[in-house]
């Protein structure tokens, strides 16, 4: 026994970490139900989640910064027939949000207090979802990564649709339908992908790194970023395709909005960094002006929108379009300073939007109302809460020494380099992010209590105060310290971003191909000459994957 | 370990990183101390002020001639090109800026001791007073833009806390948040000088910026690129240093305790955009275009505030405005390029406004929070000492020689009259600037009058304030009188660290000083005959231009005019994407796709109807279709 773990946490410490949680569904499906045991079931599945965080840490301790490839691989035969394979690995754009899911998960759990509709059922749901999130960050494969992505979805859906609000049947709906139309597009795009990297190399793979040496007819590549775009940015989401978002928070029970907010909104821009950019390099090229645009346009309408708001929930989900329209620019301007922008942004997001809507879970359990105006003059009578939130709302803000700046000052800094412009128009978030957040806090906290409900109302418990005081800390340890992540996540930024520029001027443009002698005399000189069908590119560079 | 701490620290050198410790400490400290025991809070909060103010001293006299000390903390970013150190520098500009912030400091932290004294969450305005000191000095001690810029947003935050002290009044908490976000607007082309800096030199170091520009051979190929990141980095300091367009925030401010004002809204913070600019002179200098617009704005500013002044009766309001104008003057010295004249003013300035602040402070804690001047008068009686410290400041901001006033303002008034950047603008805006200072005499006597003297109109029994609060006003009344005098060393020193471009100390004899300051003692003779022996006059003038004196009181009306114009339409627009964009368009979209399909479901199930024909006619749309579609494929795949 002693061995076989041993064993496993040598060789197969990512297994465990995806499949651990899995386990504690097992656990709590054969522990005798009865409504008299819910504090057992959230204790044991408390427990679960935390030894999922400590081994997640321990994979961040067996993790090598400087090795820019992916570390703690398992990487074996699944699917003989179409060489499927069970592939996982860490590199330093995944390690963050891996302890980013399994940091929250814990916190989500101990949050869950006010779940009384099948407390089992809920933690079930909640080990399954971070299985398949945990999935979906580790995969290599891309037909591992696909499955995992559904897999998400299926939880999400019972979580919302089972111990959501009045009108969750219309936001699972629409939530599923959504990312469903999204996965089907990518579905077809990853075989179409597969089929052309058989065509080229002759055997099927669906690894990330085999995949990633394939070349692509121009106007195929541009189609099939389109596919993997729509997906991701249905799952970021990205302006216009976020509507379902505000529509699921708002009915999401509080710990399924914080997963929402904290995990799930990374899988789009993980998805666009991991695959979306870097198996087509002049397609994502091309569409940069477009996904730039949405992004600032994103983060100047979700901050209006969200100013416009009554519904204190679905203010901070359009400021979630906001922040992650920060994201998306620091991915498109790609160098060095702005993804390391995003990749911290993804984590400060995590981390106070997560807060955010366990401040607002707070409230709710207390007036059951999430109307602002129903509220006002609470910090007098809650001071230690109106403390957390207005912490959580300077982060929210980006006030420097706490992490928002960190994410949000990379960001602009380094897409201001290539791209002035829409910088000169994200700083505009600066500003509108300080108006809606301080009038929230103004409405909420500040004020005479006029309302009678409210002068009764009690200050937060212990256990509250126990799952804000972790968040409280990374935003002040990201804050004040960014560099020892920036010095994790900095050499594999570096790589990837180096791997895309050469990338992208190796594969020749079309609208260069044939006009310049140059170029051409450049790609006939490369032995391997043929893409697919006579394309007009080439690829020499055995690039070893990413 | 601890005596490895202490070795270092022995250095004057490591002095530094304490300067800003004592009173973060001091802010946790005050605060966690206070939860229990609340009187102890004022007193953990002033020694941690005064602590400060020691070590920035010992820093101070340790100090070499024309050195920096440097301290480097932590690494805070480093990625791609971008090195971002937590460091801080100690040059004569910060030194000078360090002992008023943390002396002024520790006088108004022990002023607030009594006034506060009543206040049942006083624990957690000592914690933020604390805690303003600190980012205070981040922001003076920032050896490159970045630390600036915490400091910078941080003292933001702590102006927001402190205006909106008293959050159970809505109105209060409203100024706390319109502080916030209109210094929010400067800030965002802060950020945007920023990029720009490091986008131009590669780096965000004071130092080595400086270094890069003085050893460029062609500085005229980067003259463009200079006043752009001037200009950013000057809307920055309109937010910050309440200058045209965005000074709006800065009398709505005075909804905070008084000593507040004093410190924050008077002494210190907002004088960080004068300070910054010093800071950054080596780009200025290169902006000419950036230069006159400085000098235009702070000209503009100064006559504006120095207008709406005369007609305010609120006391802090007639202050708040007086503090709007003077920063204004001091843009207009550094506009010209004469920094060390603009910090010498922004030094004298902090004495005479911080006791003005605190007097009214006193008169208003006598007056059981009366801020009308016109529910005043008489005080000078019932408050001996709280009358001679305003009286002394009165003169001193009015310019009237010996007092510090004189010699700054004077200095100020003669580099504006000669400003190179302004070219034949100079002399009228010389002309405006010398006018404005007539009416600050004017308005500063206004209140004097209306608040000291002649009888008192006020339903209360004003009494002199206990000596907690008045020691501190002798000591600013004495500072505000007599610094002045130490105008030449000032200038000595300050142009250590940066350039005089060609403004020097004038030493004059006192009776020629005199002269020079009759004409503004001509405009206190006249304040003092209209408010106190011809007020029927004022009455009349008031009656017979009913506009101009509307316009007046009510600040020309500028707040009105912002929320119809840019808040109202933000708001509009913001509700309009909200109800018309995201839920008509996006979500008719997708709803309708939904009904669509939903319709389309109805419609096919009718198709199937049994008759070969129709089937026929679908199998021959359907052979269409698929041949469109293959079609397509090809294209793109193909």
């Amino acid at each position: 026994m002693v061995e076989a773990i041993k064993i496993i946490l040598e060789r197969h410490l990512l297994s465990a970490v995806i499949f651990t949680p899995l386990l504690g569904v097992l656990w709590l499906y054969f522990i005798p139900g009865g409504s008299e045991r819910q504090k057992l079931y959230r204790g044991i599945t408390f427990l679960w989640s935390l030894l999922v965080f400590i081994l997640s840490l321990l994979v961040l301790i067996r993790f090598k910064p400087s090795n820019t490839g992916f570390q703690l691989v398992e990487n074996s035969i699944w699917i003989d027939a179409f060489n499927v394979r069970y592939a996982v690995g860490v590199d330093g754009i995944s390690i963050f949000l891996v302890l980013l899911t399994t940091f929250l998960m814990p916190i989500v759990i101990l949050a869950s207090h006010s779940v009384s509709k099948s407390l089992r059922g809920y933690l079930a749901n909640m080990l399954l979802l971070e299985s398949a999130m945990l999935g979906t960050f580790l995969a290599m494969d891309l037909f591992l990564f696909y499955l995992f992505w559904e897999l998400m979805l299926f939880p999400m859906y019972f979580l919302i649709g089972i111990w959501g609000g009045p009108r969750r049947i219309y936001a699972t709906l629409k939530f599923v339908l959504y990312t469903v139309f999204g996965s089907v597009l990518m579905l077809v795009a990853i075989f179409y992908v597969v089929y052309v990297h058989y065509k080229e190399f002759g055997e099927v793979s669906f690894l990330i790194s085999d995949l990633l040496q394939t070349v692509f007819r121009y106007r195929t590549e541009c189609i099939l970023f389109l596919a993997f775009g729509i997906a991701f940015a249905i799952k970021v989401p990205i302006f216009p395709f976020h509507t379902w978002l505000p529509d699921a928070h708002v009915e999401a029970p509080t710990g399924g909005s914080v997963v929402l907010a904290g995990v799930l909104l990374k899988m789009g821009l993980y998805g666009f960094i991991r695959f979306g950019f870097p198996l087509f390099p002049r397609a994502s090229e091309y569409f940069t002006p477009l996904l730039a645009v949405l992004a600032v346009v994103g983060i100047i309408y979700g901050a209006l929108v969200a100013w416009a708001q009554s519904d204190i929930k679905k203010l901070v989900a359009y400021s979630s379009v906001s922040h992650l329209g920060y994201c998306v620019l620091g991915f498109v301007a790609l160098n060095s300073i702005s993804t390391t922008g995003s990749i911290v942004q993804m984590l400060n997001h995590g981390i106070s939007t997560g807060a955010l809507f366990l401040l607002v879970g707070v409230l709710y359990d207390r007036r059951h109302t999430r109307e602002i105006k129903e509220y006002g003059g609470l910090a007098s009578r809650l001071p230690i809460y109106a403390f957390f939130f207005l912490v959580f709302t300077l982060s929210s803000i980006a006030l420097p020494l706490t992490n928002g700046f960190v994410g949000e000052f990379l960001i602009l800094m380094g897409s201001f380099s290539t791209m002035p412009v829409y910088v000169a128009f994200a700083v505009l978030g600066v500003i509108l992010g300080a108006i809606y957040m301080l009038t929230l806090y103004l409405k909420v906290m500040f004020g005479k209590i006029d309302e009678k409900k409210n002068g009764a109302l009690s200050d937060v418990t212990r256990g509250e105060i126990a799952t804000f005081v972790p968040l409280l800390f990374m935003v002040f340890y990201i804050g004040i310290y960014p560099q020892w992540i920036i010095s994790v996540i900095k050499p594999s930024v570096d790589h990837y971003v180096s791997w895309m520029e050469e990338r992208r001027s190796i594969l020749v443009m079309p609208k260069y191909a044939g006009k310049s002698g140059e170029k051409k005399a450049f790609s006939v000189s490369f032995e391997r000459g043929t893409g697919e069908s006579g394309a007009d590119v080439v690829d020499a560079l055995s690039i070893k994957g990413m | 370990m601890l005596q490895i701490l202490m070795d270092e620290f022995m250095e004057g050198m490591s002095y530094i990183a304490f300067i800003p410790l004592f009173p973060l400490l001091g802010a946790l400290i005050s605060y966690l101390v206070g939860l229990r025991f609340r009187w102890v809070s004022g007193w953990i909060a002033s020694l941690a002020s005064c602590l400060s103010f020691w070590a920035v001293y010992c820093v101070y006299s340790s100090l070499p001639e024309g050195e920096i000390f440097k301290v480097n903390l932590f690494t805070w970013m480093d990625v791609g090109g971008l090195k971002a150190n937590f460091s801080f520098a100690f040059d004569a500009l910060s030194a000078v800026m360090c002992l008023v912030v943390t002396g002024v400091g520790s006088l108004i932290h022990i002023y607030s001791i009594s006034y506060m004294a009543q206040d049942k969450s006083k624990h957690r305005y000592f914690a933020y007073l604390n805690l303003f000191l600190f980012s205070m000095l981040l922001l003076v001690l920032g050896a490159n833009f970045l630390v600036l810029f915490i400091g910078w947003e941080g003292v933001g935050l702590c102006s927001y806390l402190l205006i909106g002290f008293w959050f159970e009044n809505l109105e209060f908490a409203k100024a706390g948040r319109k502080a916030f976000i209109v210094n929010r607007i400067g800030d965002a082309g802060f950020l945007l000088a920023i990029f720009l800096a490091f986008y131009t030199f590669n780096t965000i170091d004071f130092s080595e910026i400086s270094a890069k520009i003085a050893n460029y051979k062609d500085i005229s190929l980067y003259v463009p690129v200079l006043t752009a990141i001037a200009l950013c980095l000057f809307v920055g300091a309109t937010g910050k240093s309440a200058q045209i367009p965005l000074y709006v925030w800065l009398p709505d401010a005075m909804a905070g305790p008084t000593p507040v004002s004093a410190l924050i809204h008077a002494a210190t913070m907002v004088t960080a955009g004068v300070y910054m600019m010093a800071r950054t002179n080596f780009i200025f200098d290169h902006a000419p275009v950036a230069m006159a617009t400085v000098s235009a704005i702070g000209c503009l500013t100064a006559l504006l505030a120095a207008t709406i002044a005369i007609a305010q009766y609120d006391i802090k309001k007639v202050l708040a405005y007086s503090t709007v104008s003077q920063l204004g003057f001091m843009f207009m010295a550094a506009g010209a390029g004469a920094y060390w004249v603009a910090i010498f003013h922004l030094v004298t300035h902090a004495f005479f406004k911080a006791c003005l602040f605190l007097c009214s402070g006193s008169v208003i804690h006598a007056c059981h929070h009366e801020q009308d001047m016109r529910k005043m008068g008489g005080l000078a009686s019932k408050m001996p000492i709280t009358f001679a410290t305003y009286l002394v400041a009165t003169f001193a901001i009015s310019g009237i020689a010996p007092l510090s006033g004189y010699y700054s303002k004077h200095a100020i008034l003669s580099a504006f009259g000669k400003n190179p950047y302004t070219g034949a603008w100079a002399s009228f805006l010389g002309s405006v600037a010398s006018f404005t200072a007539l009416l600050t005499a004017f308005y500063m006597t206004r209140s004097l009058c209306l608040t000291f003297l002649g009888r008192y109109r006020g339903h209360h029994h004003p009494h002199e304030s206990p000596i907690l609060m008045t020691l501190p006003l002798v000591v600013l009344a004495g500072s505000a009188a007599v610094a002045g005098f130490w105008g030449g060393e000032l200038y000595e020193y300050l142009t250590e660290a940066i350039p005089s471009n060609g403004y020097h100390f004038h030493y004059e004899m006192l009776g020629e000083a005199f002269g020079h300051s009759l004409p503004s003692l001509g405009a206190i003779v006249l304040a003092f005959v209209l408010y106190t022996r011809l007020d029927f006059i004022v009455a009349a003038v008031a009656r017979t231009l009913p506009a101009i004196t509307s316009a007046l009181r009510n600040k020309y009306y500028i707040d009105e005019i912002y929320g119809r114009f840019v808040v109202e339409p933000l708001k509009g627009l913001s509700y309009y994407l909200w109800r018309g964009v995201d839920q008509m368009v996006i979500d008719g979209a997708v709803n309708g796709t939904a009904t669509v399909a939903g319709l389309t479901a109805e419609m096919l199930r009718a198709v199937q109807n049994g008759r070969i024909l129709s089937y026929a006619m679908i199998m021959a749309f359907g052979v269409v279709l698929v041949l469109i579609f293959g079609g397509l494929f090809g294209w793109a795949f193909g």
